[in-house]
């Protein structure tokens, strides 16, 4: 444990010296003061309610879920992001460059390296991805006066969505080269959302294919279930016609979640973290 | 109990036999040089040493443990062919983290008595990325050395240095061996394995084909013996010869200015080995 603990704060410490601490808030700042003045601009048409025949429909709540939806869906991008680049050449990218060898022989266990990296990663993402999203209800909150109810699932379902990007990422470094793994992470992760989006448009168009597609692929994927399952709870004190009009859109979230899906993702990360040892003990390096 | 043992070490990548039935042991204190052409299976047999690579049969030990075993892995030192540390890390800072990773409790006085034997105490807040090759190879060194270990498993430990610095290393490996420290060598360099090591092995095709002390491998065959028309080459005759030999050669005419042992060097001797070939 002492093992895991000291490569998890090396990974934290590279990026401290790499100052990725200094460029990924900088940015940020960037990406949260134009998410302030969507918000301005959003709000400033918002009068609360809107008449649609004899349905009314909460402007404001449709404004602000859409919102904070769009930054979680950036929010998700940018700390799946961080995590493949930060774990996209753990295993075959370090050791072609010698980096890993010194390290390995050492009396650690690799899977103390291994999963040292997977802590490293997931403190940095989860906390980048934490602060992104509070970022962004609170802007959201202050601004437009409306509140994600519950407001810390969604948060969690994104970070637990990023660990699991960070994790097939390390799966994938024992096989693939930096360049080939970046590479089929950004495509896992694509296809990811894209299936998702699928089965939202299934539940739109009520067609089992499509909906069976996206359930399929987030049993396979499941950081976009996670996401999805966040989204949704994200509009679920929504009511009526403004709960039916969320829905709708990209942002709704279709897939609720639950226990079992967060069951399923415990799961998942055990078994792909498992693989990722079984594999990484057996690499000749 | 011998500091590393090699019996019947075979390593197979596809169609491609690296190493085919190695056997070797180094003793404790003992310093021994592994030669051999590119792709003979050198690297190959020290990563085996280190858990890097698994044999496709065999053993290997490093003082009694198997190898890739924690109690192996506690017991050796590692500086390979191609390394690169942290660049981000300074020159005390890798060490640290090696200290952390053995477990060595030496704190900063072995730090800073290491990086003075290598000849780095004057960069030890200087990172990675900031030293020369030579100054990282010698980090490197100092690196292998964190936790006493009792082998030392050395891959082309010289090729980025200067004289000056091949002299500081080759100094420092008979210091080790004084010390009891056993070193298994490899290097392309063949008169470092000449001045320092107690035995050498060619390997060629993953088989040891030669080993030998260097003293034993480049004794006298035979003698040379400088006149007017040139040196002639008696490559069977003894030091009793000799006389007989040179008053032939006046007899006959000849004016004899020299005689001297013919002796050959161990890149002879290796070339003869390997008859010329190249990795």
């Amino acid at each position: 444990m002492n093992a895991i603990w000291f490569i998890a704060k090396q990974t934290v410490r590279e990026c401290r010296r790499r100052r990725v601490f200094l460029v990924v808030p900088i940015v940020t700042v960037g990406f949260l003061f134009l998410y302030g003045l969507g918000n301005y601009y959003a709000f400033e048409k918002v009068n609360g309610t809107t008449d649609l025949g004899d349905q009314l429909v909460n402007t404001r709540a449709l404004a602000g879920s859409t919102l904070v939806g769009l930054s979680m869906f950036t929010t998700l991008f940018l700390g799946a992001a961080l995590g493949i680049f930060l774990a996209f050449n753990t295993v075959r990218g370090d050791a072609e460059t010698g980096v890993l060898q010194p390290l390995v022989v050492r009396p650690v266990a690799r899977s103390g390296l291994l999963l040292g990296r997977l802590l490293g990663a997931s403190m940095i993402c989860c906390g980048y991805v934490g602060a992104l999203y509070v970022g962004s209800v609170l802007i959201t909150g202050a601004v437009g006066h409306w509140w994600p109810s519950p407001a810390l699932l969604p948060g969690l379902s994104l970070a637990g969505g990023v660990v699991i990007v960070i994790a097939l990422t390390l799966l994938g470094s024992i096989f693939l080269s930096s360049l080939t793994n970046g590479i089929a992470m950004f495509m896992v992760y694509g296809a990811g959302l894209l299936a998702g989006l699928l089965g939202q448009l299934g539940e739109v168009l009520n067609s089992p294919s499509l909906r069976n597609t996206g359930r399929v692929t987030s049993f396979i994927l499941p950081f976009e279930a996670l996401y999805q399952a966040g989204l949704n709870s994200l509009t679920s004190g929504a009511t009526g016609l403004t709960r039916v009009i969320v829905r709708l859109g990209p942002l709704g979230g279709a897939q609720a979640g639950g226990p079992l899906l967060v069951a399923w993702a415990a799961v998942y990360l055990a078994v792909v973290a498992a693989l990722a040892l079984f594999f990484f003990a057996r690499r000749d390096l | 109990m011998p500091a590393f043992a090699a019996e019947g070490v075979v390593k197979r990548y596809g169609d491609t036999v690296a190493l085919a039935g190695v056997n070797l042991e180094v003793a404790e204190g003992e310093l021994v040089g592994l030669l051999g052409p590119n792709g003979a299976g050198k690297s190959t047999l020290v990563k085996i040493g280190c858990g890097l690579v698994q044999p496709t049969s065999g053993r290997v030990e490093i003082c009694g443990a198997p190898a890739g075993s924690d109690t192996a892995r506690a017991e050796l030192g590692y500086l390979a062919e191609l390394f690169r540390f942290q660049p981000w890390l300074t020159a005390d800072e890798v060490l640290d983290l090696h200290q952390h990773l053995a477990g060595s409790t030496g704190g900063s006085s072995e730090r800073a008595r290491l990086l003075e034997l290598v000849g780095l105490d004057d960069v030890t807040d200087r990172r990675v990325e900031a030293l020369s090759k030579g100054m990282q190879q010698r980090l490197g060194i100092a690196q292998a050395l964190i936790g006493d270990p009792k082998l030392l498993l050395l891959d082309e430990p010289t090729s980025a240095l200067d004289p000056a610095g091949r002299r500081v290393v080759r100094g420092l490996l008979e210091e080790l061996r004084d010390r009891g420290i056993a070193v298994l060598l490899n290097s392309h360099l063949l008169s470092e394995i000449e001045l320092v090591c107690d035995r050498v092995l060619i390997l060629l095709g993953g088989e040891i084909i030669t080993e030998g002390r260097p003293s034993e491998m480049v004794e006298a065959r035979g003698v040379e013996i400088e006149t007017a028309n040139g040196t002639r080459a008696y490559p069977d005759a003894s030091r009793d010869d000799v006389p007989e030999i040179v008053a032939q050669l006046v007899a006959a005419g000849e004016r004899v200015y020299g005689v001297k042992p013919s002796k050959p060097t161990l890149e002879d001797v290796y070339m003869e080995a390997v008859g010329g070939e190249m990795g």
